[in-house]
C-alpha cells in the first residue's frame, strides 16, 4: 500500500511470523490437548510414558524372599511381620547389583518411630507398647537387647 | 463527535475481542460425551490406623529421589493433639520423615530468628526445622490425638493444572496429575494455586514437584511406595471405577471425609476418621 | 537448600512444603508493569483526550513507558527457576492461566507503544537521515547513526504536511487502543492474584481493579518525578547555552515545568482516590463478612503487617501526599516529594499483597516471616534479594538514557 501508515503493522506481522516459525521448531510434535480437555489436559503426551518408565526401587519382601528365605520366614507370625524389610534395611532397588549392600538402620531413633510411648486416645498408636526415650536406657541402641525380627518381651 | 464515536466503537471492539478463547473451550462437546474410563485412581487414608511411624515418608523420598535431607516431601504426616482445654496442637517435624519420636509438639521457629551465616566458611547454616520451640503436653491433658497422612489429592478439578501458563502440568486420563519436568518454567503459580500445599520446587531439577501416587508403580500393578511401606494399612490406593476394589467398597460404605472441599477442587484422597480440626 | 527456605522463617504450624516462593521479584513485577501502564495512560491523556497542557510530559511519558517495558520482563526472568524456558509461555500458552496472558499482552502492548513512538518520531528520524546525508565527511559514529535512523524510518521518507497529518491521526488511534491494552497489561497482573482461590488474602474480584488504579497512580507519580529531574537537567543545560538560538529561556522552562506538574498532580489525585477507596473497601468487606480465614488474616493485617499497611502504605503513601496535594499552592518541589511518597506507597501495596499473602499458612494456624536477603551469598540470594530489586529499579533509567539518544524526549524546535 502507498500509505506509509501501515509499515509498523508489517513489522509486527513479521514478528508474529517469526514467533510462529519458532513454535514449529521448538514445540515438541506430541504437545496437544489430552483426554481431559484443554483446561486440564494440555500437555506433551510423551511425558506420560516417561513417568511410567521411572525406576522403581521398593521391591517388597517377595523380592527379598528369593535369596533371604530364612530371614523372611523368621518374621512370620511375629508382631513385626507387617513391617516391610526395606523399611529398616533400605530400599532394595537393583540389589544385589546396585546397591551391593543395603545400609541397615540400627539406630535407636528407628525403633522410637513406633515405640516412643504415646498414649493417644482415638489413635491406634496407643495400642503399641512403648517406652519413654529419656528414661529407658537413653543413648543405647534398642537392638542391643531386642530382636527386631522376632521381638518378644517374655523371651528377654 | 467523530472522535467520541470512534473511541466508543474502539472500546467496544477491544472489550469484545478480549473474551479469552479458553471461554469457548469450556463447552467442548468432546468432554461432555467422553466415556468414563475404567480406571480412576483414588486414595484412602485411615487416621485411626496411622500411628505416625513415618515409614511412608521415608520410602517416598527414596523411591522418588526426593533429596533425603531437603525440607520438602511429596507426602507427610501431621500430628493433632487436642487437649482438654480445647487447644489444638499440630506439628509435622521434618514432614514426619523420622516419625514422631517425641511427645513434645514442635512449634516452629522463632520469628525473629534469621538464618545463621558462617562467614568464615562462606556457608549458610540452614534455618533448621529443628531449631525451634517445643511444647510439652502432659499425657493426662490430652482429650484426643491422632495422625493424618497427607499427599496430593489428584483432584478432579485441579486448580494447579488450571493455572499452569505453559501446559507443563496436566491430568492423565486415569486421574493422576503429572508434571513435565522438561517443560516447566518454574514460575510457581501451581504451587500457589494448590489449596493443600502439596507442591514445591524440586531442589535439584528446579521445577515444580509433587506426589503422583508413584505413577510408575501403579501403572505396573504395584502399589505406591507409601502404601507398600505402611505396616498398619493406614494408606490404601484403589480404582474408584472398579466396584470390587476393597478401597472403593470402603469409600462407598463408610463415613468418609475429604480435605477442604470448599475450594471446589473435588479431591480424590478420602479419609476415615477426620475431625473438624484437620486443616 | 530448597528455594524459599533461606528467607522464610516458619512460626507455629506451617505445612512442610510451604515457603515464601513468590518473593521480592514478584513484588517488583507488578510494580514495574504498573509504572508501564501508568506512564502510558498519562501520555494518552494528551494524545487522545487532547489535554493540551500535558503535551510536554506526554512525549516523555511515552518514551519512558517504552524504556520500562523490557524492565517489566526482568523480574520474571530473575524469578523463574528455569529462565531459559521463559519463552515457553509464547510457545504453548495455556490460556486458562492468567500468567499465559503475559506473552500476548506484553507483546501486543510493546508493539503498540513502539508503533506510536515510530509515528511520533518518524519526522525526527527522517530529519537526522537528511542532515547526516548532507554531510560530506562522516565519523564512524555518525555512519552508524545514519544507518540506524535509516532503518528506523522504515523507508517512509515523506515529511510533507499530509504525511505528518496521517502520523498524528495514527498516534491518536494507537494511544486510544493502547489505553485498554495498558489496563489489560496490569489488570491481568491483578487477576493473577485475585483468581488464586487457595490464597485467602488474594482471592477477591476487586484485585484486578485495585491493581489497575494503583498502577496508574504509580505511573503518573513516576512520570512527575522523572520529568522534574529531567527538567532540572534541561534547565542546567539551558543555563550553560544561554542566548544561543533555539535554546529556551530559563523562565520559559520554569513555567512549562510548573504547568505540566500541576496538571499531572491533579490526575494523580483522582486516581489515588479510586485506588484507596477500593483497597479500603476490600478490608472492610473482609472484616464484615468474617469468613473462616478472617481470624488469621486479621492477625496479619492488624498485627504482623500493621505498620507496613497502615503507616507505610496508607499513611505515608496515600494520606500524607493526598493532604499535601490538596493544600493550595502546589509547588514543583512539593509535587516531587508527594510523588516519591506515592511511589513508596504503591510499592508497599505490592509488598503487602504479595508477601502479606504468604505471611500466613494454608493451615490458618501458622505464619511465615519474610527476611529479604540483603547481602547475596549466591546467585539465588542476589537474584531474589535487595540487589536484584535495586538492579531492576535502576534498569529503566539506564535504558532511558540510551533510548533518549535515538528518540530524544526534548526536541528544542518544539518548545512552546
Amino acid at each position: 500500500m502507498k500509505n506509509h501508515v501501515w509499515r509498523p503493522l508489517f513489522v509486527v506481522l513479521g514478528l508474529v511470523a517469526v514467533i510462529l516459525l519458532a513454535r514449529l521448531l521448538i514445540v515438541p510434535d506430541d504437545f496437544s490437548v489430552g483426554e481431559r480437555g484443554y483446561m486440564y489436559g494440555y500437555h506433551r503426551i510423551g511425558n506420560e510414558q516417561e513417568w511410567k518408565d521411572f525406576k522403581t526401587k521398593f521391591r517388597t519382601s517377595t523380592y527379598c524372599n528369593d535369596c533371604h528365605e530364612d530371614r523372611v520366614a523368621e518374621r512370620v507370625g511375629s508382631p513385626h511381620a507387617p513391617i516391610e524389610c526395606e523399611n529398616c534395611h533400605g530400599l532394595a532397588g537393583d540389589h544385589p547389583e546396585n546397591p551391593e549392600k543395603l545400609t541397615l538402620d540400627r539406630s535407636r531413633e528407628l525403633c522410637l518411630r513406633c515405640h516412643t510411648r504415646l498414649a493417644y486416645p482415638s489413635s491406634d498408636r496407643k495400642d503399641i507398647a512403648g517406652i519413654d526415650p529419656q528414661e529407658h536406657n537413653p543413648g543405647d541402641a534398642c537392638v542391643d537387647c531386642h530382636n527386631p525380627h522376632r521381638p518378644n518381651l517374655e523371651e528377654m | 463527535m467523530k472522535r467520541r464515536d470512534f473511541l466508543k466503537n474502539t472500546l467496544i471492539a477491544v472489550a469484545g475481542a478480549s473474551i479469552p478463547l479458553s471461554a469457548l473451550e469450556m463447552i467442548d462437546p468432546r468432554e461432555l460425551f467422553a466415556a468414563h474410563p475404567e480406571l480412576r485412581w483414588v486414595f484412602l487414608a485411615n487416621t485411626h490406623k496411622c500411628v505416625g511411624c513415618g515409614f511412608c515418608v521415608k520410602a517416598c523420598k527414596v523411591e522418588n529421589d526426593t533429596p533425603y535431607d531437603a525440607n520438602v516431601s511429596r507426602t507427610w504426616v501431621e500430628r493433632y493433639v487436642i487437649t482438654k482445654n480445647g487447644e489444638i496442637h499440630i506439628d509435622s517435624p521434618k514432614a514426619a520423615r523420622d516419625g514422631f519420636i517425641s511427645a513434645d509438639i514442635y512449634k516452629g521457629q522463632n520469628p525473629l530468628a534469621l538464618p545463621e551465616v558462617d562467614f568464615a566458611h562462606g556457608r549458610i547454616e540452614k534455618p533448621s526445622a529443628h531449631k525451634g520451640e517445643f511444647e510439652k503436653i502432659r499425657e493426662e491433658d490430652i482429650a484426643q490425638a491422632f495422625f493424618v497422612p497427607k499427599l496430593c489429592n489428584q483432584c478432579e478439578n485441579p486448580a494447579c493444572v488450571q493455572v499452569c501458563p505453559v501446559g507443563a502440568t496436566y491430568q492423565a486420563p486415569d486421574g493422576v496429575v503429572l508434571i513435565d519436568r522438561d517443560w516447566c518454567i518454574g514460575c510457581g503459580y501451581c504451587i500457589m494455586g494448590c489449596p493443600y500445599g502439596v507442591r514445591f520446587f524440586h531442589p535439584v531439577y528446579k521445577v515444580a514437584e509433587k506426589c503422583n501416587f508413584c505413577y510408575h508403580r501403579i501403572s505396573k500393578g504395584l502399589k505406591s511406595a507409601c502404601v507398600t511401606a505402611c505396616p498398619f494399612g493406614a494408606r490404601q490406593i484403589g480404582n474408584i471405577r472398579d466396584p470390587n476394589d476393597p478401597v472403593t467398597q470402603s469409600i462407598m460404605s463408610e463415613r468418609i471425609g475429604v480435605l477442604k472441599d470448599e475450594y471446589g477442587t473435588k479431591p480424590q484422597v478420602f479419609y476415615i476418621g477426620l475431625n473438624k480440626e484437620v486443616r | 537448600m530448597v528455594h524459599g527456605e533461606i528467607w522464610t522463617i516458619k512460626e507455629f504450624f506451617v505445612l512442610p512444603n510451604e515457603y515464601i516462593y513468590w518473593s521480592i521479584q514478584i513484588v517488583m513485577y507488578p510494580f514495574m508493569t504498573g509504572l508501564v501502564a501508568g506512564a502510558f495512560v498519562l501520555s494518552s491523556l494528551y494524545h487522545v483526550f487532547n489535554v493540551k497542557q500535558l503535551k510536554d510530559i506526554a512525549r516523555f511519558a511515552l518514551v519512558f513507558s517504552f524504556a520500562l517495558l523490557p524492565v517489566a520482563m526482568l523480574p520474571l526472568m530473575l524469578h523463574l527457576q528455569q529462565p531459559l524456558r521463559g519463552t515457553n509461555v509464547l510457545m504453548t500458552p495455556h490460556f486458562t492461566s492468567a500468567i499465559s496472558a503475559f506473552g500476548i499482552v506484553f507483546l501486543a502492548y510493546a508493539c503498540i507503544v513502539a508503533s506510536e513512538i515510530w509515528f511520533v518520531y518518524r519526522k525526527h528520524f527522517v530529519d537526522v537521515v537528511n542532515n547526516l546525508q548532507a554531510k560530506s565527511q562522516r565519523t564512524m559514529l555518525e555512519n552508524l547513526q545514519l544507518l540506524l535512523n535509516r532503518v528506523l524510518t522504515l523507508g517512509a521518507m515523506d515529511i510533507g504536511k499530509e504525511s505528518l497529518d496521517k502520523d498524528h491521526k495514527a498516534v491518536s488511534l494507537l494511544a486510544a487502543i493502547g489505553i485498554p491494552v495498558a489496563c489489560f497489561l496490569h489488570g491481568y497482573a491483578g487477576f493473577i492474584f485475585g483468581s488464586v482461590k487457595a490464597n485467602a488474602l488474594w482471592m477477591t474480584p476487586l484485585m484486578p481493579v485495585i491493581f489497575i488504579c494503583s498502577a496508574v497512580v504509580s505511573g503518573i507519580a513516576l512520570c512527575i518525578i522523572t520529568y522534574i529531574v529531567t527538567m532540572k537537567l534541561r534547565t542546567m543545560w539551558a543555563k550553560r547555552h544561554q542566548g544561543e538560538p533555539g535554546v529556551p529561556s530559563i523562565a520559559q522552562l520554569r513555567q512549562v515545568e510548573d504547568t505540566e506538574v500541576r496538571m499531572s498532580a491533579k490526575a494523580l489525585l483522582t486516581f489515588m482516590v479510586l485506588a484507596v477507596t477500593l483497597e479500603l473497601l476490600d478490608i472492610i468487606f473482609r472484616g464484615y463478612t468474617a469468613v473462616k480465614s478472617w481470624d488469621i488474616l486479621r492477625e496479619v493485617i492488624y498485627g504482623l503487617d500493621f505498620y507496613k499497611i497502615f503507616v507505610f502504605q496508607y499513611g505515608l503513601g496515600n494520606f500524607l501526599p493526598f493532604l499535601l496535594l490538596l493544600l493550595p499552592g502546589v509547588t514543583v518541589r512539593r509535587a516531587a516529594f508527594c510523588s516519591l511518597l506515592v511511589l513508596f506507597g504503591v510499592f508497599m501495596m505490592r509488598w503487602n499483597v504479595v508477601i502479606g499473602g504468604q505471611a500466613f499458612s494454608l493451615t490458618f494456624n501458622g505464619f511465615m516471616h519474610y527476611h529479604l536477603p540483603i547481602i547475596p551469598h549466591d546467585m539465588e540470594t542476589f537474584k531474589e534479594g535487595l540487589f536484584g530489586a535495586l538492579f531492576v529499579m535502576l534498569c529503566p533509567y539506564v535504558i532511558f538514557f540510551f533510548l533518549n539518544k535515538i528518540t530524544p524526549v526534548f526536541l528544542e524546535e518544539e518548545s512552546h
